[in-house]
């Protein structure tokens, strides 16, 4: 198990170090310097150059760049002059983070609600509706549906406000464009699991013991066919980081996603590659859980990785 | 009850002539597996609808769409700005007086035109990446696999944004976005079938027989993983043209006065109070496009491998 973990962390570790070492030579190779200013003389130009280490051999600056990004420090934003660019994204982490998860809890809860009812009635209307959006989520991108439901819950009906983040009810339709992928995602994984384990030799034996029918689904079937969820992590994660960019945009949210766009807008290129790096982060931290929790759970991807 | 006897006569028999291989006739026409599972997606009613209306935007966006209307994409018009769906402007028109019409069909020639890449991409780089690391295994198969375990570490979002930073937006960008990052999971897929087959009998017999490795994948590994392969296409192309859209929303994609589906829902999107038929109708689509796709997808699965089917 302990190698398993230490190869699959090596591997994230090489992966983060690549996209890392990416974007410090697309910051090279951009066009212009932020001291590109007509007004500043030569020798002003230098200094500045002298300052932040810009007139270094490439190889030295990457060296410094790497050994910062290692402590956290993605440099100054271009844009809002001398702010540093982790700490604009410290500040807008909980917004995005408190959307996200409650989009994670929305679709958990409504995701498996729909999967199980449709498991139990099987080929039924309960059953159909919940294939129906399965497709539907998987379908209809989160900056189709936002729009959908600013109109139709915010200003046809007037039961959410439809922009601006200031108390609780302003996070409800965000989260809600958010969650109906996950919804679909889990509905889906939880009924064909259920559908699946429910066929096996062990819930019959459960029955035949005398179980009641709640006792069977709740600690045996649906136990289990919670398992593969796991596998769902890291495509979670990815969905959730590029929704937040479009859902936020779409409320005007002041997160890290709607600040990424704005930063694009702008041509804000430390900005854009911190948020990169902070994103890529993220990702793989989730693929890293993803992988060991999945290695705790079935021991033949633990044995078969280690063979390799 | 009295028995009533009847004597026996051989007349009264009819003989059979005994045919041995009567029992082994084949009734009908032999089904390929093609014809098999073209048989089982015509039952799957939402497949086929979903083709059927594939193929009709197919039509529409590049041949019908722009031959019958009689405005371009591109000219403004300041004086026809906003005008809602009429019998000039099937669609209306928007901030900029512009045709809606041709302006969606354009925005869908963009879509199809990205799927039909990634899908082109899929077969040219992931089909022969995996059925070359499958097939060779050994030292070859690991570093195949380190890379793509590398490149599968880092979201492909991110990599197409990089990519929009460094090269000027547009959709040759794009399709270089998509070309680095969409054909791993294709390459995964056939080099597992690679591996589960290139030990069976009947490559084993090709081998023996004196067969090239080239002439083994190509004329017995590749078509017997051919479904496999044609299920993965067609959940390829929905998340490229995914990629596209989402991409062209925040701003990254298509630039104007180039219109895609993604760019075009963003604008609605601004205009949805007053305006919102410039959103819905991108929008409607745009989904139909990814609905069909997932729909014939499905659809495709369950009828190339029955196994699959849940």
């Amino acid at each position: 198990m302990l190698r398993y973990v230490a190869r699959r962390t090596l591997y994230m570790l090489l992966a983060l170090f690549v996209i890392i070492s990416v974007t410090f030579f697309i910051s090279k190779a951009l066009p212009g310097t932020p001291f590109a200013d007509d007004k500043l003389t030569p020798q002003i130009r230098k200094q500045l150059y002298e300052k932040y280490g810009l007139d270094e051999p490439i190889l030295v600056q990457y060296e410094k760049y790497m050994l910062n990004v290692a402590q956290g420090d993605l440099g100054n934003s271009f844009y809002f002059e001398s702010r540093p660019v982790s700490q604009m994204i410290l500040q807008r982490l909980p917004v995005s983070m408190f959307i996200g998860v409650q989009a994670v809890i929305f679709g958990l809860v409504i995701g498996m609600v729909l999967g199980i009812v449709a498991a139990l009635r099987h080929n039924t209307l309960w059953d159909t509706l919940a294939v129906v959006v399965a497709v539907l989520g998987v379908s209809v991108p989160s900056f189709v549906l936002g729009p959908i439901l600013q109109y139709w819950l915010g200003l046809k009906l007037g039961w959410f406000p439809i922009a601006f983040f200031e108390s609780w009810i302003y996070s409800v339709l965000p989260s809600l464009a958010l969650s109906v992928f996950v919804i679909s995602t889990v509905a889906r994984f939880i009924r064909t699991e259920m559908l699946e384990v429910m066929g096996q030799d062990y819930i019959t034996l459960a029955k035949a013991k005398g179980l009641s029918g709640l006792a069977v689904i709740l600690k045996h079937v649906l136990r289990n066919a919670l398992i593969p969820l796991v596998t769902v992590m890291a495509p979670l994660t990815i969905y959730l980081i590029t929704g937040s960019l479009v859902v936020e945009q779409i409320f005007a949210v002041p997160g890290i996603g709607e600040q990424f766009v704005q930063s694009i807008v702008v041509n804000d290129y430390s900005m854009i590659l911190g948020t990169t790096i902070f994103f890529s982060v993220l990702f793989i931290l989730a693929l890293l859980i993803q992988d060991i929790m999945y290695g705790i759970i079935d021991p033949r991807i633990r044995i078969s990785g280690a063979k390799e | 009850m009295e028995t009533r006897h009847r004597e026996l006569d051989p007349r009264l028999f009819e003989s059979v002539e005994i045919d041995a291989y009567e029992g082994e006739r084949i009734a009908g026409p032999p089904v390929g597996f093609w014809k098999d599972s073209w048989v089982r997606l015509k039952k799957n009613r939402g497949a086929l609808i979903s083709l059927a209306v594939l193929v009709l935007v197919f039509i529409v966006a590049f041949v019908i769409g722009p031959l019958i209307s009689t405005h371009s994409p591109y000219d403004q018009n300041m004086t026809q700005r906003y005008l809602g769906p009429t019998s000039d402007y099937w669609f209306g028109t928007d901030k900029f007086g512009r045709d809606m019409w041709t302006r969606v069909w354009a925005g869908a020639r963009v879509s199809l035109y990205i799927g039909l890449l990634a899908a082109l991409l899929d077969i040219f780089v992931g089909v022969v990446y995996g059925a070359v690391s499958g097939y060779l295994g050994g030292r070859v198969d690991d570093v195949m696999q380190r890379i793509i375990e590398i490149l599968n570490g880092i979201p492909s979002l991110i990599i197409a944004i990089l990519a929009m930073i460094v090269f000027n937006p547009g959709i040759i960008t794009i399709s270089i976005a998509i070309g680095l990052t969409g054909w791993t999971f294709m390459a995964r897929i056939v080099r597992g079938r690679m591996i589960q087959l290139k030990d069976q009998e009947f490559a084993l017999a090709s081998r023996s027989l004196g067969a090239s490795g080239f002439r083994v994948v190509w004329k017995h590994l590749i078509p017997n993983s051919l479904g496999l392969i044609v299920i993965n296409l067609m959940f390829t192309i929905p998340s490229a043209i995914f990629a596209e859209a989402f991409l062209s929303f925040i701003g990254l994609g298509i630039q104007v006065p180039e219109a895609s589906l993604g760019s075009l829902i963003s604008d609605g999107a601004g205009e949805l109070r007053f305006h919102p038929y410039l959103l819905w109708l991108p929008s409607i689509v745009f989904c139909l496009l990814m609905i069909c796709f997932n729909l014939l997808g499905d659809g495709l699965r369950d009828a190339l491998d029955p196994k699959m089917r849940k």
